[in-house]
């Protein structure tokens, strides 16, 4: 018998799933608005990806080490505020090492708890998600935070500025993907982060100190999230205390989205940024088709069910199986 | 004599993977109430074999019959059903449930409202368990019975069904002597009640105890099936490799360098006691023991992953404490641990990756890992080792067992070991691979390397040791040389029957 058996065709689904659901978004959303593929529409979704993708870079290495980072929405909104309410108390050159060491010292924090005390990542993060959001509003009293010369700053240029022709916020996301794709696939650290997440045991067993590799990634992690809130509170110069409230998802899901295994030890950061824009695509589609943006929401959810049962699908080269 | 139909037979059964040719047009039967060996080297196709009659994978080609008519397996369920059982060395057990539970899981008997009728399954379990004469009951949780007893729930599991085949797979892995014994029983139960078995293991004297026929598969072909009678183990092992094997005793000889570790007194709470014992450079002690006897420990202890209560350990005669693998390694201490997938190799990494990760940080060109000085040490490796893969981007994962544990060997070579320490170096590994590697850790011991030898096995400590330490129950009750060492003592140095002597 020739052609294409339904065994044939699930196995394909399984392992390309991702990019035929991307493939058919594009040619509907194409059809639904000729605007989605207009030269500005597409500039504008790489632009408002790259605090998403910023933040999904740092939580790539998180996630390949085999924990998770719920913390880093909430993480992002006390980044926004302590440098915009410091931006008029010591001034910006000062406001922007204070707010990056701070946001660190969380990191820290979390990669204490995860690395060195062994405690399960999704407890200690979702628990840190609600903390960091109380020490937000505990910090700014629960009020937005505004910088009171808004055309007088500098400080504009991380999130309004241009450079070599393009959006200052996309050269960082791409400067800071080449320089984070470098660690993780050419130098020592990023290998022993591959090894603590593909079997720990194995990677301890060879030398490798795991909780230093663990703390490192939050690390990374919670500078990500800094670069993300400078680039936020200086694209709007003024915030509420939620403005990150949700991003933990939306990175999550595209990480996972890339091919990130939620079990660890696999992933990249070019695979991440793809993730990324699929994800940004796929919102300004849903925009353009008239659909309100709280549909993203359930969009968003979707999205993560569907690559986290894709992932384990391309496994098992099926979609579905009886045994796990 | 009635002519007899074979329970469970298979025709010229192909399977490729990309890239391999797993199994090549592999013929055999099983007659009921015999006992039928599985053998060949790791890599040979075995496990593809019993994957394909699980109907976890199906076959490109061939023919799977049972009782003269065809099936078609679509998985382990209805495999179970059409009565082919299997028993893995690795046990799938629920260890917080009852034996009952775990052996009538899924299928626990009712009564109204779809309530469990504890009696009745407690009186069917209770049934089978007396037929395989076991010391537990029905109530038992399964974690809390010894590995061989969960293998006899296992088995008991298998007599629910009214099965025509059983496949036993490497089932005495984890055995002592008494248990083997009570499993042997119960094959030959089996057997008597007319269920064919088929039975894979790499123990020659197994083989030759309880099988009927023996079957050889090399490089996923057939290579023919004799019957156990008419063959001995030189025979088989040459159907296997194709080349005759050494199973003499160590008696090369050459100069030992000076002491590279010393421990004095060593204690680690229960588990072991007042360890004293040293090690020169040329030279290989082997420490034999039963399991629990706390060698692994000692090695656990030597390589930072337990802190000793009491004792000191010096490395060229310098007192050194060790608190991590990390520490170990910067002195010079490498561990080739007893689980290679577990604790040895990271599977979904390359083979160049698993090989250089304890020396990541050393292989630099500026910021980066030098890829080159990388790939030379794989090459130089896999040479060295006789490593069988297609190339250093292979997953680890995917390579056979042999293979795998020459990976781990040669990641702690290329670290050039002042103490190189060998836990059970060829579990679960196929004879020839075993031969290899038993003479690589002699061409160690006479390049200058300082080796442990930790394993079960008595051939294989005879074979590779200078000096044999005996253990028994956290204890070294004597260290033999290779002169003196004989079966018999060293069997009542393990078995403890020296106690006395030394209490």
């Amino acid at each position: 018998m020739s052609g294409l058996t339904r065994k044939d065709i699930g196995g394909f689904l399984a392992r390309q799933g991702i990019l035929v659901a991307f493939v058919l978004f594009i040619i509907g959303f194409t059809i639904a608005n000729a605007r989605f593929l207009d030269p500005d529409n597409i500039m504008g979704v790489v632009r408002s990806s790259a605090i998403l993708g910023v933040m999904a870079l740092g939580v790539t290495f998180v996630v390949i080490s085999g924990n998770l980072d719920l913390s880093v929405g909430s993480m992002m909104s006390f980044s926004t505020i302590v440098v915009l309410d410091l931006h008029d108390k010591i001034g910006p050159a000062l406001a922007i090492p204070a707010m990056f060491a701070m946001t660190l010292c969380l990191g820290a924090f979390i990669g204490f708890l995860v690395g060195y005390l062994k405690l399960n990542s999704l407890i200690v993060t979702l628990g840190m998600l609600s903390a960091i959001h109380g020490l937000t509003l505990t910090y700014s009293g629960g009020k937005n935070m505004d910088i009171a010369d808004k055309e007088g700053t500098w400080f504009s240029v991380f999130g309004q500025g241009e450079a070599l022709g393009l959006p200052v916020p996309i050269l960082i996301f791409v400067l800071l993907a080449a320089v984070l794709g470098m660690l993780l696939s050419k130098m020592p650290f990023g290998r022993k982060v591959y090894a603590v997440g593909g079997n720990g045991t194995a990677a301890t067993f060879s030398g490798i100190r795991r909780a230093r590799v663990v703390f490192g990634c939050y690390l990374i992690s919670a500078f990500c999230v800094a670069t993300a809130g400078l680039i936020q509170a200086s694209r709007s110069l003024g915030s509420q205390n939620t403005v990150g409230q949700g991003l933990e998802l939306e990175v999550l899901a595209a990480v996972i989205l890339g091919g990130a295994s939620l079990m660890g030890g696999s992933g990249t950061i070019f695979k991440t940024v793809v993730g990324v824009l699929i994800l940004g695509f796929i919102q300004n589609g849903l925009l353009l088709m008239g659909l309100q943006f709280y549909v993203q929401y359930v969009v968003t959810w979707i999205i993560i069910i569907l690559a986290v049962w894709l992932d384990i699908a391309a496994k098992r080269g099926k979609l579905w199986s009886p045994i796990a | 004599m009635t002519e007899q139909i074979p329970v469970l037979r298979l025709e010229g059964i192909v399977k490729t993977f990309p890239g391999v040719r797993a199994l090549d047009g592999v013929s055999l039967s099983i007659m009921p109430g015999e006992v039928h060996a599985l053998m060949g080297e790791n890599g040979a196709g075995k496990s593809t074999l019993m994957k394909v009659l699980g109907g976890i994978h199906q076959p490109d080609e061939g023919r799977i019959i049972i009782e003269e008519q065809p099936v078609v397996m679509a998985g382990p369920l209805d495999a179970k059903a059409k009565g082919i059982v299997f028993i893995h060395q690795e046990l799938s057990l629920a260890d917080e449930l009852s034996v009952a539970e775990n052996i009538y899981l899924g299928e626990l008997p009712r009564k109204r409202f779809g309530l469990v009728d504890w009696a009745e399954l407690e009186a069917k379990t209770n049934g089978i368990l007396e037929k395989l004469k076991v010391g537990f009951d029905a109530k038992t949780r399964v974690g809390d019975l010894s590995i061989a007893n969960q293998q006899m729930v296992e088995i008991a599991r298998a007599l629910t069904v009214d099965a025509k085949a059983v496949i036993f797979d490497e089932p005495t892995a984890s055995l002592t002597d008494a248990e083997k014994t009570v499993l042997f029983e119960v094959i030959a139960d089996l057997k008597a009640q007319g269920v064919g078995i088929a039975y894979i293991s790499h123990r020659m004297e197994e083989i030759f105890r309880i099988t009927d026929r023996i079957s050889v598969l090399r490089d996923g072909q057939y290579q023919g099936t004799v019957n156990t009678g008419d063959t001995d183990e030189e025979g088989v092992t040459h159907m296997m490799i194709g080349r005759k094997l050494d199973l003499s005793r160590n008696e090369s000889h050459h100069e030992l360098g000076n002491v590279a570790l010393e421990v004095r007194g060593l204690s680690c709470g229960d588990l072991y006691r007042d360890v004293s014992f040293e090690l020169r450079r040329g030279e290989v002690v082997g420490f034999y023991g039963l399991v629990g006897a706390g060698r692994t420990e000692i090695a656990e202890t030597l390589f930072g992953l337990r802190d000793p209560s009491a004792g000191t350990i010096l490395l060229d005669g310098e007192e050194v404490r060790i608190h991590s693998p990390h520490d170990a390694i910067e002195r010079g201490i490498s561990l080739v641990p007893e689980d290679r997938k577990a604790q040895g190799l990271v599977l979904g990494m390359n083979c160049r990756d698993n090989m250089t990760l304890p020396q990541v940080d050393d292989l630099k060109a500026g910021p980066f890992v030098a890829d080159g000085a990388e790939i030379a040490i794989f090459d130089q490796y896999r040479d060295k080792l006789d490593i069988r893969t297609p190339g250093w981007k292979q997953l680890v994962g995917n390579l056979s067992g042999g293979n795998q544990q020459k990976i781990v060997i040669g990641k702690w070579l290329s670290m050039h070991p002042n103490v190189l320490i060998v836990d059970e170096p060829t579990r679960g590994i196929d004879v020839g691979s075993k031969a290899e590697i038993h003479n690589l850790i002699r061409d160690l011991a006479a390049q200058g390397y300082a080796v442990i030898v930790i394993s079960s096995e008595m051939p294989e400590v005879l074979h590779v040791s200078d000096r044999i330490v005996a253990m028994y129950s956290g204890r070294i009750m004597r260290t033999f040389t290779s002169e003196e060492v004989t079966e018999e003592n060293l069997i009542a140095a393990i078995s403890g029957l020296e106690t006395q002597k030394v209490a």
